[in-house]
């Protein structure tokens, strides 16, 4: 693998790495197999790319992806927990009218940014040589989210989300609503998946109405090589090792590809990755 | 302060397998009563508690805490007023959040949650002189997960957590069935100190006969969704278990048939 392999495994993993916290809310924190992501990290990249052709600032452009995510989090928390739809369907209702959406918002399945002012062009303006100039980015507002999230996982209200997805019989015992909680945990967690959707979109040069295919698959994967990797003593701790677990993921796959696979067989080998994590428990158990 | 009137709780109504398990109750329960509730299987008692503390929409009836009407609320909402210990030690706490995060929850119950931090040195010092009360050395465990607490200490943290926030009512459904002979009687204890300590008016349900006589200040003996005995202060003292089996064959006519509560006996 040569440097620029690495350097590209590297911000996809950063870049991505939103996504994978995204999930860790969600799968994790939240115990709901929320597969709206599917649909949410297109739709971030679709709001944003579709905003950056009308001439919007770039930086702006990635505040309105982060509100659609959050209202697609809020559909799929509305049918879970109004209209009592089971949480995987919930999603998966989402996702898939989330096609359409992204169709929608962005005219035409594929939105090239190429020549376009983005976040990374900006800085590199500034005067940061590529690649840094998308290092430096992508490092800076992932540190940033992974501080705030750490941040708000610590307050009262971040206290009673994870404990929802613990215990939900508890808080329901402490006076609080299970139904909010769930709905704020996915509102936050497709927020940052689209987030992350309007960052890959602007990094990787275009927004694709397919580039959402596999994403909670990766996210999984990156949630659970991190907890296998780092550990999940503590929050903080646990989200390292979400951002570990993202980048780590996409060495694996430009080694992988290196290896002389196919593009075409990427998902496979990411849903073999997450199968073979997913088991090691109940294996080792067996073998004991 | 509690009123419960012309309560009916019926499940799977209108189907072959229709269940009366309250059938018209009157409760009145005075402020700082401490009531014990025995009764056989399937008398209505868990469903008492659980139409009280709002878990299911009841079929007929009010029930007024402190002149609020809460026969309607949710059961959130009721959680606000109403502290609750069950029979499974596993079903209070959150077991991947340390003991610390969970008792921050308890406290911070009475006010709306907010973004401030979850934690504080006085938020702490609060649950150290807490967890000093019921003795079992967690005030040095603070930052320990729950779930590497054992059965007995994990209620013990419960029943802290459902009465640190000073409830208006305390309801407790068999919390001691589930742990062992001598872990029951430190949570029993537990449990009388910080009743007494706060003075929360309390139901309890039990299937032990001898804590039913010898804990609180009124006996409620349920059967077939009715209370049938409604045994206060001076007469609850000269109780024995003897004379309540006879109470209760004579209404029911027949065997008591709590197969546990025979057992205990």
């Amino acid at each position: 693998m040569n440097l620029s392999f690495a350097i590209t495994s590297l911000e996809q993993g950063l870049a991505f790495g939103i996504m994978a916290l995204g999930v860790f809310i969600s799968f994790r924190i939240l115990d709901f197999a929320d597969l709206t992501v599917d649909g949410s990290l297109p739709l971030g990249a679709a709001v944003s790319a579709r905003l950056l052709t009308m001439g919007m600032n770039p930086f702006i452009s990635l505040g309105a992806a982060i509100i659609a995510g959050g209202f697609a989090g809020a559909i799929t928390g509305f049918l879970n927990t109004k209209l009592k739809i089971a949480p995987l369907l919930s999603g998966i209702l989402t996702m898939t009218s989330l096609y359409s959406i992204n169709l929608r918002v962005m005219g035409r399945p594929n939105i090239p940014l190429i020549g376009k002012d983005t976040i990374f062009s900006f800085i590199r303006d500034l005067g940061v040589p590529y690649p840094w100039n998308n290092l430096l980015l992508l490092i800076l507002i992932i540190v940033a989210v992974k501080l705030v999230l750490d941040a708000f996982l610590n307050t009262q209200i971040g206290f009673a989300l994870r404990a929802t997805g613990d215990n939900p019989q508890m808080i329901r015992s402490m006076g609080i609503s299970t139904n909010s909680m769930k709905m704020l945990g996915l509102i936050i967690s497709n927020a940052l998946v689209a987030l992350s959707g309007a960052l890959v979109g602007q990094y990787q040069g275009f927004a694709d109405v397919n580039m959402g295919v596999g994403t909670i698959v990766a996210g999984l994967a990156s949630v659970i090589i991190g907890e296998v990797v780092i550990g999940e003593k503590s929050i903080m701790i646990a989200t390292i090792g979400v951002i570990i677990g993202s980048i780590l993921y996409r060495f694996s796959i430009s080694i992988a590809l290196n290896l002389g696979l196919a593009a075409s067989d990427l998902k496979l080998l990411t849903a073999i990755l997450v199968i073979i994590f997913l088991s090691t428990p109940r294996i080792k158990k067996a073998l004991r | 302060m509690l009123k419960v009137k012309n309560l009916e709780k019926i499940f799977y109504k209108g189907t072959p397998n229709e269940n009366v398990a309250i059938n018209k109750i009157d409760l009145t329960v005075n402020e700082g009563d401490f009531i014990t509730i025995v009764g056989s299987n399937g008398a209505g008692k868990s469903t008492l508690l659980n139409s009280i503390a709002g878990v299911f929409p009841v079929e007929n009836g009010t029930i007024i805490l402190d002149n609020e009407d809460i026969t309607k609320k949710s059961e959130y909402k009721c959680a606000q007023e109403i502290g609750r210990v069950f029979q499974n030690p596993l079903a209070g706490t959150s077991p991947e959040m340390t003991i610390e995060e969970n008792l921050s929850l308890a406290i911070s119950k009475s006010n709306n949650l907010s973004l401030k931090w979850g934690l504080s040195k006085h938020k702490r010092e609060i649950m150290r002189k807490h967890l000093e009360k019921i003795d079992l050395g967690l005030e040095k465990r603070l930052t320990t997960k729950v779930k590497l607490l054992s059965g007995g200490q994990r209620q013990a943290l419960t029943l802290l957590m459902a009465t640190v926030a000073n409830p208006r009512l305390l309801l407790l459904d068999e919390h001691t069935a589930a742990l062992d002979p001598a872990t029951a009687i430190k949570i029993k204890n537990l449990t009388a100190e910080l009743v007494n300590e706060n003075n929360i008016t309390t139901l309890m349900i039990t299937h032990n006969m001898e804590d039913a006589i010898k804990m609180g200040n009124r006996l409620i003996m349920m059967d077939g969704g009715q209370i049938i005995y409604d045994i206060k202060a001076e007469e609850k003292e000269e109780l024995t278990i003897e004379k309540l089996l006879k109470m209760f064959e004579i209404k029911h006519g027949g065997k008591f048939n709590n197969d546990r509560m025979l057992l205990s006996v």
